[in-house]
């Protein structure tokens, strides 16, 4: 088990720790601290996965969050995860990773044919291929690219891991511990402000870490570590690694992604597996530093080119060689560093640098080191499909764009640089226009937008010196505006190399009559060609560009390929890049999982439950539950066997016949107080309120400004200036919101208060022609005739010694009371209500034999009141006042509201007495018309009515009330049912309504 | 996520207010005879301005008033709150 491409001690893994794991189900090994990435290149395994589009054997290329290939499908505690970034999971034991987008095996991959039909895949060629026949689309074409194209494969499990949301606020929140990153976040922490240092890696120090610097004496890592210790023991500092501050929003909120657990190998399962962070900051340090971009060059894609300071870190901090013959392809000092590290770990590397021969700090130290260096030379094309084994190298003209020479050598791994791209995504994010910046060929940020500060790298400094003054100017200079401290802090001695001018090359040019692919942007496989022929069939803007071609489209968001493809734009259009401009960035910056988005909102936490007082009686009674909002209401009480529909019919019959109880504790319940309360009623429902006397309720109706019915319930005066409002259970909320509304705003000056009080009462309807008798008996003392509590009438009471209130409303049509006790008393006054109506035959029923009951009476509810209906489409302009103003009154004078042929409430019946009708059919007049068959009205209710034992529903229909006697069809496609119907009064039960005043 | 200024509770998050439209509109007076285009401006007609717009908000999920607050439709930035008692200009 030997890894050949192992250093025998560099690196801060640990290797006294084992882990294994399998790639592509064979067994490997790596050690604590390894990436997934960096324990296979230890391990000589570079063919990893298979590009997008043509199926080209993929590498690595990164070491970190620029990744654009190494994306593999992990499975690990029970879990399988697509498109995971092998260089930034960190290995745990028993994991197992395999390749995405290649069958049958990433080494022998059919797709790969792609490669060579690339000429019918040019960019847009989604969009010319299979734009014809437009019927091969759906069937043919689309089912092909799905199966062809895509990543990897999301799992169907239920994922079983905790999730967390979590709140913070702070002074200032800074993200990245590089460098500048550690020095803001210590001298704002010295300054006594509250901060918040987030870093994506598990390890703190960023450049620190791989670069070779001192600091006051220390090496880099170990000023790091010596900052962070000093950090994490301050009680005003929480330092967090594995979390990636990945979205800017609107007012300083920044979200956080925190990778908790994944890297342990045993937790607690309380341990959430990820957490979101929402983080309120003051002021935000954006010191994210840069990512170095690549050349562009002939099969710049092949395993075994990296980028050079990816191959760095592979050294410094994994022990790991990325290959032991490596070219060294670059334009600027950086990646002699690289070199250099090579060097001491005894491999000889060759470097070729685009720039004609001078010197430098880094070029001197190379040469004297005896580094074989090739000035005014690049790679034209590497050699090699899986696995580069030579390149093709060309010295350059003067004009660098013909050669001097080329030849061929002989490397197992190529090592890019085309300098540096400040990661400005937070700060573009935020709202800043960012600027270009000639002297770095990057954008930078610009004048702020929120209160973002981007410091170091990010900024555009790329020396460490600046870095850390940078860091500790902006970081005392923000938390002092904060806290009203300054501490002083000494700037450091920094020991770093000075680098030379970089060349601002970037796309190698091809020798006549050689055409390899030059990819720009690796996962989306988008190639110089592609660009080409993009601008070449006219598109101009950047962003059309990017979305004909796919440029920087995909999850790596071109981080490693944007500024090459804006070069390439702007060569070709003779254009300066600023001129070009560059694409938006979008949260997230690299990609999250959903169930952190979701958190713990999911399963019986998805949102509240509300259960009324009562709710554990209907449980053990057999109840159905149905959901209202956030209310469980029983739907109806199973006996044995029972169907729903037998159980509603037992249940509503019950109540025709001899009296049932019914929980409405979820009706909406508001307490209305003050002088003016009468005046406010008068105003906010469409019927009089003024003489209501002391002791009565009323119906009433409420609109909305447009005239539309808001809704209705009952309102009863409890004493002079005491009123106790219903609404329906669905409204509540609104009309409390809206009562506020015009209390607040429209007419202050009436002295009257509002409140909820719907949790604070548990309601109980007896209804049925024996509730006179059952109420008799629980108020033995109380006079409850039709004389002492006529219908809308009002009584306080004691209900078997706790207090309660009567009222003698009804919803059912029946003769009806609705008892209401604090909350506490519910379930006692539910038990008292079953025992004593026992000899009245008294049951339960739910919410089905509710709407059956109401239905049948020809009382309107939601489907009927559904934000369409102005009062007189559903019978209820008897309760329009003349006399009087209200809101909505002045809409209802509208044309369209008085056109004879207006939209009314029918009742409904099938010809066959036995069809129910489905909620939601259309009324039309031939039920084989041609389409679109032209609709008469809907369906809005429909129940079986047990008074005359058939079918009936309610309709909205076109000129209503003339249609009573005519036929016609309700159809539901849905159901596949045409049923033919007769039109008849809405009212089918009791039109007089006599028993609700019986 | 917007952070918006109760003149009550002071700071909190958006997630505890719900939007209500235009804060300009008046309701003509109750009892009062109003022309048809004065009231149809005022039930439908809104302005959608891309800038400075003084809206109502309710803090639903903490005090339950009804405020003004003057925010760039386009930014987002909340340049001031107010009671719906006072004056924002």
């Amino acid at each position: 088990m030997s890894q050949p491409f192992r250093l025998n001690k560099e690196g801060l893994i640990n290797r006294n720790k084992k882990i294994s794991f399998t790639f592509n189900g064979k067994k490997l090994f790596g050690y604590e601290g390894d990436t997934i990435a960096s324990a296979l290149i230890a391990n000589g395994i570079h063919l990893v996965g298979r590009s997008f589009k043509y199926h080209r054997p993929r590498g690595f290329f990164g070491a970190g969050v620029e990744e654009p290939n190494a994306k593999l499908q992990i499975e690990f505690n029970g879990h399988s995860e697509p498109n995971v970034n092998a260089t930034e999971m960190e290995l745990v034991e028993g994991l197992s990773a395999t390749s995405q987008n290649c069958w049958p095996s990433v080494n022998f991959d059919i797709g790969a044919i792609n490669n060579f039909l690339k000429m019918f895949f040019p960019a847009g060629f989604y969009y010319k291929t299979f734009m014809w026949p437009k019927s091969f689309w759906y069937k043919i074409y689309e089912p092909f690219i799905r199966k062809a194209a895509g990543l990897g494969v999301a799992s169907i499990e239920k994922d079983k891991e905790r999730y967390e949301h979590k709140f913070e606020y702070c002074d200032l929140l800074v993200t990245g511990s590089g460098p500048s990153g550690l020095a803001s976040a210590y001298a704002a922490a010295k300054n006594g402000a509250k901060v918040i240092l987030a870093e994506d890696k598990p390890r703190f120090g960023g450049t620190l870490l791989t670069d070779d610097v001192s600091i006051d004496n220390l090496s880099g890592k170990d000023w790091a570590e010596k900052i962070i210790s000093e950090l994490k023991s301050m009680p005003n500092v929480t330092v967090k690694n594995r979390s990636q501050v990945f979205g800017y929003y609107d007012h300083n909120m920044l979200v956080m992604f925190e990778r908790v657990s994944d890297h342990l190998e045993k937790k607690s399962k309380f341990t959430p597996r990820q957490r979101l962070w929402y983080i309120r900051a003051k002021e935000t340090i954006l010191s994210t530093g840069s990512i170095e971009r690549p050349i562009v060059f002939g099969n710049n894609d092949t395993p075994g080119i990296f980028l050079s300071a990816a191959a760095k870190e592979y050294m410094k901090v994994y022990g790991v060689l990325v290959g032991k013959k490596p070219l060294i392809f670059t334009n600027n000092d950086s990646a002699y560093e690289t070199a250099l590290e090579f060097k001491k770990n005894n491999v000889e590397p060759i470097i070729l640098d685009t720039r004609e021969e001078h010197s430098s700090e880094l070029i001197d130290e190379a040469k004297s080191k005896g580094i074989d260096i090739r000035f005014s030379h690049g790679v034209i094309v590497a050699n090699g499909y899986k696995k580069v084994k030579s390149a093709k190298i060309g010295k350059l003209n003067k004009d660098k764009n013909s050669f001097e020479k080329i030849e061929t050598v002989d490397c197992d791994c190529i090592c890019v640089s085309g300098f540096w791209t400040p990661s400005v995504h937070l700060a573009s994010q935020s709202g800043n226009k960012l600027k270009y910046e000639e002297k770095i060929d990057a954008f930078i940020p610009d004048k702020k937008k929120q209160h973002e500060t981007s410091v170091g790298a990010a900024n555009g400094s790329f020396t460490l010196e600046e870095s850390l003054k940078n860091g500790f100017e902006n970081g005392s200079n923000l938390s002092a505006k904060i806290t009203e401290t300054k501490t002083e802090i000494a700037i450091p001695n920094v020991n770093e190399k000075k680098y030379g001018a970089h060349d601002k090359f970037w796309c190698m040019p091809l020798p006549k009559n050689e055409n390899p692919k030059r990819f720009v942007d690796f996962q989306n496989d988008v190639s110089v060609s592609d660009i080409e022929i993009a601008l070449r069939e006219g598109y101009r803007s950047i962003e059309h560009v990017k979305r004909y071609t796919t440029l920087g489209m995909a999850t790596d968001q071109g981080r490693t390929s944007n500024l090459n493809g804006l070069q390439l734009v702007s060569n070709i259009e003779n254009k300066i890049v600023p001129e070009v401009g560059h694409t938006t960035f979008r949260p997230p910056f690299t990609p999250i999982t959903i169930g952190t988005i979701v958190g713990r909102e999911v399963g019986m936490e998805y949102m509240p439950t509300r259960k009324t007082p009562m709710h554990e009686w209907h449980e053990k009674n057999n109840a159905v539950f149905v959901d209202a909002g956030a209310w469980k209401r029983p739907r109806y009480y199973k006996q044995g066997s029972e169907t729903l529909f037998e159980a509603s019919k037992r249940e509503a019959k019950n109540v025709r016949e001899n009296v049932g109880i019914c929980d409405v504790t979820t009706l909406g319940k508001i307490d209305i107080k003050g002088p003016d309360a009468a005046e406010f009623l008068n105003r906010v429902y469409t019927n009089a309120w003024m003489k209501l006397p002391v002791g009565k309720a009323r119906y009433g109706l409420m609109l909305r400004e447009d005239g539309i019915v808001m809704d209705d319930g009952t309102t009863t005066r409890i004493s002079e200036n005491h009123y106790h409002m219903t609404t329906t259970t669905a409204q509540a909320a609104n009309v409390l919101s809206h009562l506020e509304y015009y209390l607040q705003i429209v007419w202050p000056e009436l002295n009257v208060n509002v409140v909820s009080t719907t949790e604070q009462w548990a309601g109980a309807a007896i209804a049925g022609p024996k509730s006179r008798d059952m109420l008799s008996k629980l108020y033995p003392d109380l006079d409850v005739s039709n004389e002492a509590l006529p219908f809308m009438g009002y009584k306080e009471a004691e209900f078997f010694g706790v207090p309660s209130r009567i009222f003698r409303i009804s919803f059912s049509g029946e003769l009806a009371y609705e008892i209401n006790v604090k909350s506490d008393h519910g379930m006692f006054m539910w038990e008292k209500m079953m025992e004593v109506g026992k000899e009245f035959g008294n049951q339960p029923y739910g919410t089905e034999a509710l709407s059956t009951l109401r239905i049948e009476m020809g009382h309107v509810a939601g489907p009927e009141l559904d934000g369409r209906t102005i009062p007189s489409d559903v019978s209820l302009n008897g309760l329009i006042s003349k006399k009087k103003d209200f809101i909505g009154k002045n809409s209802l004078g509208r044309e369209a509201f008085n056109v004879e042929s207006r939209q009314k409430i029918v009742g409904l019946i099938p010809i066959d007495r036995k069809s129910s009708i489905p909620e939601g059919s259309h009324i039309v007049q031939d039920q084989n018309a041609k389409l679109p068959n032209p609709k008469l009205g809907h369906v809005s209710s429909s129940c079986w009515s047990v008074e005359n034992n058939n079918p009936f529903s309610l309709a909205i229909m076109k000129d209503g009330k003339n249609m009573i006697g005519k036929k016609f069809f309700a159809v539901s496609p849905l159901k596949n049912k045409s049923i033919e119907v007769e039109v008849i009064s809405s009212h089918y039960v009791d039109p007089e309504g006599k028993r609700v005043r019986s | 996520m917007l952070y918006i200024k109760c003149p009550y509770c002071g700071l909190r998050a958006q997630k505890e207010f719900s939007y209500g439209g235009d804060a300009t509109i008046k309701r003509p007076n109750i009892n009062e005879e109003v022309s048809s285009e004065d009231w149809d401006n005022f039930v439908y007609m809104r302005k959608s301005p891309r800038g400075k717009h003084i809206e109502l908000w309710q803090h639903i999920a903490g005090c339950r008033q009804w405020i003004k607050v003057q925010r760039d439709t386009a930014t987002h930035e909340i340049f001031q709150t107010a009671k719906v008692t006072e004056e924002i200009r």
